[in-house]
């Protein structure tokens, strides 16, 4: 990670991002659809979180969690040998926080539109709980996955107040495009400025044309 | 041919106020009606044998397996591990996947066992084939039920449940896929237990029922006998109540259009039928239908006229009328009068009656043809 201009390292954090969302978040969602716990709300509630804090908040409270002297911290370091704050999986982990509404909600959404009813179908055929979801809750939730990962990774290459806090402006391993912009208009570089803005205007432009063109289509058809 | 399984189950489960218990053993041959009018618990108890309610307690085995138990401690079978089909009262396609590989689904599935179906049998069996690159959303409601059934048999389930599986098809659609379901016993080896609320199908499909009301079983038996009981009025319905009879065609008149039906001693003549000479039938009399006389009557335009003697008769205290029970040579029928007329003829267990039936009638409910 030590070469690579803003663009590559913004583009390669979204990825990472929106890969291990899509992990973590899957079963997130799936829990959340169909769970009858009481616990639903409040895992809910946090689960949205980072859609109303500021992100210097969240950004603060993980830079104290990633401190060496707090318990995460220290074991991260004992583990590795490195710290979280300002590296590039601190920022992979900060991003996976406060993207996560963007992943989780748009696959339970998916979730409980399918409902029970091909599910339990599907298991008097013979399927086994995990082959329910590859064959059946998987494929039909399959424009819900991909509006998750779009918005995810959009909003990844968006963020700044996050990495600001968490990542500071390190060259190569923490400095995403948004942070670039942020230094460039500072040293009153307009030009830099104007074409890494220009450049992700129009990506997210295109990005969210996708989403609301994918949403509008007849039902995906696989198979 | 099915091996008799035996199925026995007793459990409780309750939904907010209603609740469902139900104990009762079978030996699994045919098809089983599980009778009862809507709210009655019927899908729950499917749902249940199926393994879809896993907040059910008590104790279900099925051929020696036990399915649900609590002792010596609480026991779940998953429902992908008990092989039993179901097929849905909405069918329940897969939206993503065509016929063929909603088929296909399910083959791959399948539980192993000596292999009675394959693909191209059952696809031939339930005429799939013009259907077979089509999607669920372009099917009718009576494709997407055969191929419901055809899917479930294609995962070799060693017990097929149907929880009204016509309900949404009006009278032609359900009169098209009455054959393939009554045939299925027979043709796949399986044993079928069928929810209705239709006497009509209880008649047409059944040979055993089991009578459900308000989560509770009130009865159960053959079919003939069971629909023929007459404390059951509340259950089985009074306007629909009768009686399940069979008959062998004696001949046809085809001047008239009339088959000539033999009940076992009495006979009887219907509009004409597709059937030879020879052939059993089935047919269903509904009560009200039935009319009685105490002297054999002359110049009436009805044909059918059946001696017979009452058995019973239970009056309906705060309304007009009176269900009586008459034995027939071959068989018994019920016939609904007003308590008046029970009254003024002097009807009352013993006596020799005639029983009058509008040939026209018997069209009402649907006649099996069984080979």
């Amino acid at each position: 990670m030590t070469d690579g201009g803003p663009v590559f390292l913004t583009f390669l954090l979204a990825a990472v991002t929106t890969v291990l969302l899509l992990l973590v978040g899957t079963p997130l969602a799936w829990w959340l659809a169909h769970t009858r716990s009481r616990a639903k709300p409040i895992i809910e509630a946090i689960t949205a979180l980072p859609l109303v804090l500021p992100p210097t908040v969240l950004g603060f409270y993980l830079l104290i969690l990633f401190s060496p002297n707090a318990p995460f911290g220290g074991f991260w370091v004992t583990l590795t040998g490195s710290t979280l704050a300002f590296s590039f999986t601190g920022l992979v982990i900060a991003s996976m926080l406060y993207s996560l509404p963007f992943m989780v909600q748009p696959l339970q959404t998916a979730f409980e539109q399918i409902g029970r009813e091909p599910l339990e179908a599907a298991a008097t055929l013979g399927a086994s709980p995990r082959d329910v979801f590859f064959s059946v809750a998987a494929p039909m939730a399959l424009r819900g996955f991909l509006t998750a990962s779009v918005l995810t990774f959009a909003h990844t290459i968006g963020e700044f107040g996050v990495v600001l806090m968490v990542g500071g402006n390190i060259p190569g391993r923490t400095k995403v495009i948004s942070i670039a912009v942020y230094e460039h208009v500072e040293t009153l570089n307009y030009a830099e400025a104007h074409m890494l803005s220009g450049g992700l205007l129009l990506f997210s432009f295109a990005v969210l044309v996708t989403v609301y063109a994918l949403n509008r289509k007849a039902p995906l058809n696989v198979g | 041919m099915s091996d008799d399984a035996v199925l026995s189950f007793r459990f409780r489960l309750s939904h907010g106020a209603f609740q469902v218990a139900l104990a009762h053993d079978m030996r699994l041959a045919g098809i089983t009606a599980l009778f009862g009018h809507s709210g009655s618990g019927k899908t729950t108890v499917l749902r249940v044998l199926a393994g879809l309610e896993s907040r059910a307690d008590g104790h279900i085995a099925f051929d020696g397996a036990v399915w649900q138990g609590e002792q010596p401690r609480r026991s779940f079978v998953p429902p992908h591990e008990r092989a039993v089909g179901y097929v849905f009262q909405d069918a329940r396609l897969f939206p993503h996947l065509t016929v063929a590989g909603n088929l296909a689904f399910a083959e791959s599935r399948s539980r192993n066992r000596a292999a009675v179906s394959n693909f191209e049998t059952v696809v031939g069996r339930f005429d799939l084939e013009p259907l077979l690159e089509r999607r669920p959303e372009s099917l009718s409601g009576g494709e997407l039920q055969r191929v419901a059934v055809a899917r479930a048999l294609l995962a070799r389930p060693r017990l097929l449940l149907m929880d009204e599986p016509l309900s949404a098809l009006d009278t032609p659609r359900k009169a098209e896929i009455l054959p393939y379901i009554a045939r299925l016993p027979e043709q796949f080896g399986v044993p079928v237990i069928y929810v209705t609320h239709s006497v009509d199908e209880v008649a047409y499909l059944a040979d055993e029922m089991i009578v459900l009301s308000k989560g509770r079983k009130v009865a159960d038996g053959p079919v003939g006998e069971t629909l023929a009981r007459l404390d059951l009025g509340p259950a089985t319905g009074r306007f629909e109540a009768g009686v399940v009879l069979k008959a062998t065609v004696v001949g046809h008149d085809t001047e008239y259009r009339l088959t000539r039906l033999d009940l076992g001693g009495a006979q009887i003549e219907v509009p004409m039928l597709d059937a030879a000479p020879g052939a059993r039938v089935r047919m269903r009399l509904r009560a009200r239908d039935v009319i009685l006389a105490t002297k054999r009557p002359e110049q009436l335009s009805s044909r059918n006229i059946i001696e017979g003697r009452i058995v019973e008769v239970v009056e309906e205290p705060s309304t007009p009328f009176a269900e009586t029970l008459v034995e027939i040579p071959g068989g018994l029928i019920r016939a609904r009068l007003t308590r008046r007329s029970v009254a003024d003829l002097g009807i009352a267990p013993g006596v020799a009656v005639f029983a009058l039936v509008k040939s026209i009638s018997l069209v009402g409910g649907i006649i099996a043809v069984k080979s």
